[in-house]
């Protein structure tokens, strides 16, 4: 493809949330007005000093930030390559990365004074920093999950409902992330007088992939810093898993205008390219779906095709628009991981460093595996390790046991 | 460019009387029993004829409109015969107006160009795309204006005075004013905030108002026909459908009857309703 390589690949997006052709807002006309004053809201916001020393409070003493940059040294002894650094976002209060996100949309939701909070969760990640969230504050949390992932995140159902969140299973479609998104969709336009949308990923309506982006962009920020302070320069290569592509893009982002750095994302590929994946950009093309254009799974007919993942949190048939441009304009590089390379690189991880990763950092981990024995000594790689995998135990507990396939 | 629609709502304005509007879904429960009830609508009393394109994932319907998509899909229908069942309905009616319903994902896939030659040429008069707002217009809705296929724009409780002029500015054949903020299927707005609200679209256009969600009986149907330029019953139509299905979801003998029937019953009620004084 012939697409004119822009000055800066930080600038996006256009004042209509356009990403090359990618983004937009695709959404019923009930929704617009809402969108265009969360817009409105996000900018002021944006602007007043309160606001960022307000969350940065609550940024270093609720949730625990910075996260460390450790230096995983028996996994590159074992590797045999690049120095291989792990960005422990699985440390943050709830376990993953996804809080960095929740904190600053409740932050917004609370400005825009809405007592009613929804959001959809695939493995429940997202579901529980928001339910953590709505406790801290006091607001009405309602969290829409697919029935199948209601099953297989078990743990993280519990600790939604001990947060005094109501789960929603959704029985419709693929009964999984995708469909968890259209039934919060519904609610939000049932309710649009008095509820806040919290979506989970850089995808959605402009301008959710931006705000988004703009609250995870904490974790590239500080291990930009890290990485100065402890090797006196940036890193090489970045490596992060890819559902919707949040930790992805927090982490990608400060870092996309450094030509020096090569950046890597790694989606799921299930059970295999040719077969069930969760692989947008490796097996999808352009299309609408969920407010936004974007890289999706789909049929020649522009039906939405059911994805697979054995992480319920890359379960997904698209990706945010954002990355389908840095695709496009060839900045950052998709690989894939299939289901049984996270699950060897889950071990992995968990037998030579002690941390027992999720599933689905643990995508991100096997790429690692081939990556890092290729580059030299000398090379500095950040792997992403956006969550921990306690809510993944008795899943792959039952697979390393060999109960369920 | 005077479309079938127009045609369609001035002569009901000269006969004083508002439209009833059907929707159902293209291709439910399969293609040829959906033909088959399409070209009863109109002799049942349907003075437009809504059809929906069957999408995976309809965001903004409910779960009876969502099934009615699911079933048509998993019995073959596509977008192209979605596109062929208007030009099988056409060759008996070439005066009922047929408007097109759905999501913007399966026509950017068909090919927004091609869509329109195509959806032009079968008789297609208008389309409704529930996720393209007036700030996408350059993705459909200007092209469509271009081809002379009516788009016709939903506003809502949410849509304001100060946005309407936006939400008016491309919009022709007819306004759907959405009567409450939620999915197809949930509860009947009261009538009087109708009555308001048609109003107060009025004093922004000329274009008929036609009032949807929630319309699914013939008493309703009459009260919120009395209140605008057309009503629209789309859930409780599809459920008769789904009510006359065998256990595995496919059409009996009585399926296209239990259509005909309720939409003559509902027909009979707009038909009582004198039209919305202008
Ligand atoms: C630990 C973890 N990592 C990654 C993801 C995928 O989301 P994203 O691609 O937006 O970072 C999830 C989603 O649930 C998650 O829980």
């Amino acid at each position: 493809m012939n697409i004119a390589k822009p000055n800066s690949y930080r600038s996006g997006p256009d004042e209509r949330g356009h990403f090359g052709i990618f983004g937009g807002r695709f959404v019923a006309e009930t929704l617009m007005p809402l969108i265009l004053d969360l817009e409105k809201a996000y900018t002021a916001a944006k602007a007043d000093p309160a606001f960022q020393a307000e969350m940065n409070g609550y940024l270093k003493n609720y949730v625990g930030r910075p996260s460390p940059l450790y230096y995983a040294e028996r996994l590159t002894e074992h590797l045999g390559g690049a120095k291989i650094y792990l960005k422990r976002e699985e440390l943050n209060h709830t376990g993953s990365h996804k809080v960095n996100n929740v904190l600053g949309q409740i932050m917004l939701a609370r400005r825009m004074g809405k007592k009613r909070i929804i959001a959809e969760t695939g493995a429940g990640q997202h579901g529980v920093a928001t339910a953590t969230l709505c406790a801290r504050f006091g607001l009405e949390c309602v969290v829409y999950m697919g029935a199948v992932d209601v099953e297989r995140q078990q743990p993280n159902v519990i600790r939604m409902e001990m947060l005094g969140a109501k789960v929603m299973p959704v029985q419709s479609g693929t009964r999984t992330l995708k469909d968890a998104m259209n039934e919060a969709l519904r609610d939000w336009v049932t309710n649009v007088h008095n509820t806040f949308y919290c979506i989970g990923t850089v995808a959605g309506p402009h301008p959710y992939p931006t705000l988004v982006r703009d609250f995870q962009s904490i974790i590239g920020n500080e291990t930009r810093a890290q990485m100065q302070e402890i090797e006196g320069r940036l890193p090489d290569s970045l490596v992060a898993c890819i559902g919707g592509g949040s930790n992805a893009m927090g982490l990608f982002h400060p870092f996309l205008d450094d030509p020096s750095v090569e950046i890597f994302g790694v989606e799921a590929a299930g059970h295999g390219l040719t077969q069930l994946h969760a692989a947008s950009i490796a097996g999808g093309r352009p299309g609408v779906l969920h407010g936004n254009r974007t890289y999706l799974l789909m049929d020649a007919d522009g039906q939405i095709q059911d994805a697979h993942s054995i992480s319920a949190g890359l379960d997904y048939p698209g990706i945010g628009p954002e990355h389908s441009w840095l695709h496009e304009v060839g900045r950052v590089n998709y690989l894939s991981a299939t289901d049984d390379e996270a699950l060897a690189a889950f071990q992995l991880l968990s037998k030579l460093e002690g941390i027992i990763p999720a599933l689905e950092p643990a995508h991100a981990i096997a790429k690692v595996m081939e990556l890092a024995p290729k580059r030299p000594r000398d090379h500095l790689m950040v792997v992403n390790l956006s969550g921990r995998g306690d809510k993944d135990v008795p899943q792959v507990g039952d697979i390393l046991r060999g109960k369920s396939k | 460019m005077t479309t079938r629609i127009d045609t369609r709502f001035a002569e009901l304005a000269k006969q004083g009387r508002s439209a009833f509007v059907t929707f159902l879904m293209a291709g439910d429960p399969d293609p040829a029993t959906s033909l088959e009830i399409i070209k009863a609508l109109p002799k049942s009393g349907a003075d437009v004829i809504e059809i929906g394109m069957p999408f995976t994932d309809p965001m903004a319907d409910g779960p009876s409109i969502q099934a009615a998509g699911l079933r048509a899909l998993k019995a073959g229908m596509t977008l192209k015969k979605t596109i062929e069942l208007v030009r099988g309905f056409r060759k008996d009616d070439n005066a009922t107006p047929i408007v097109l319903m759905g999501y913007y994902n399966p026509i950017y896939i068909y090919g927004v160009d091609k869509f329109l030659t195509d959806a032009k040429s079968a008789g297609v008069d208008g389309l409704i795309i529930v996720d393209l707002p007036p700030e996408e217009d350059d993705e459909l809705c200007l092209p469509a204006m271009k081809a002379g296929l009516n788009f016709i724009r939903l506003a809502t409780p949410t849509t304001d005075d100060k946005r309407l002029p936006a939400v008016l500015a491309n919009t022709s054949g007819f306004v759907y004013y959405v009567s409450i903020t939620g999915i197809t299927g949930a509860a009947a707005a009261d009538s009087p905030a109708v009555s308001e609200a048609v109003a107060r679209i009025k004093r922004h256009t000329k274009l008929p108002v036609c009032v949807g969600f929630g319309i699914r009986t013939p008493e309703t149907a009459r009260a919120i026909a009395s209140h605008a330029n057309g009503a629209v019953v789309g859930t409780a139509l599809v459920d008769a459908l789904k009510t006359s299905l065998d256990a595995e979801g496919r059409a009996t003998g009585k399926t296209v009857n239990a259509v005909a029937e309720l939409t003559a019953a509902l027909a009979q009620g707009v038909k009582g309703a004198q039209q919305a004084a202008e």
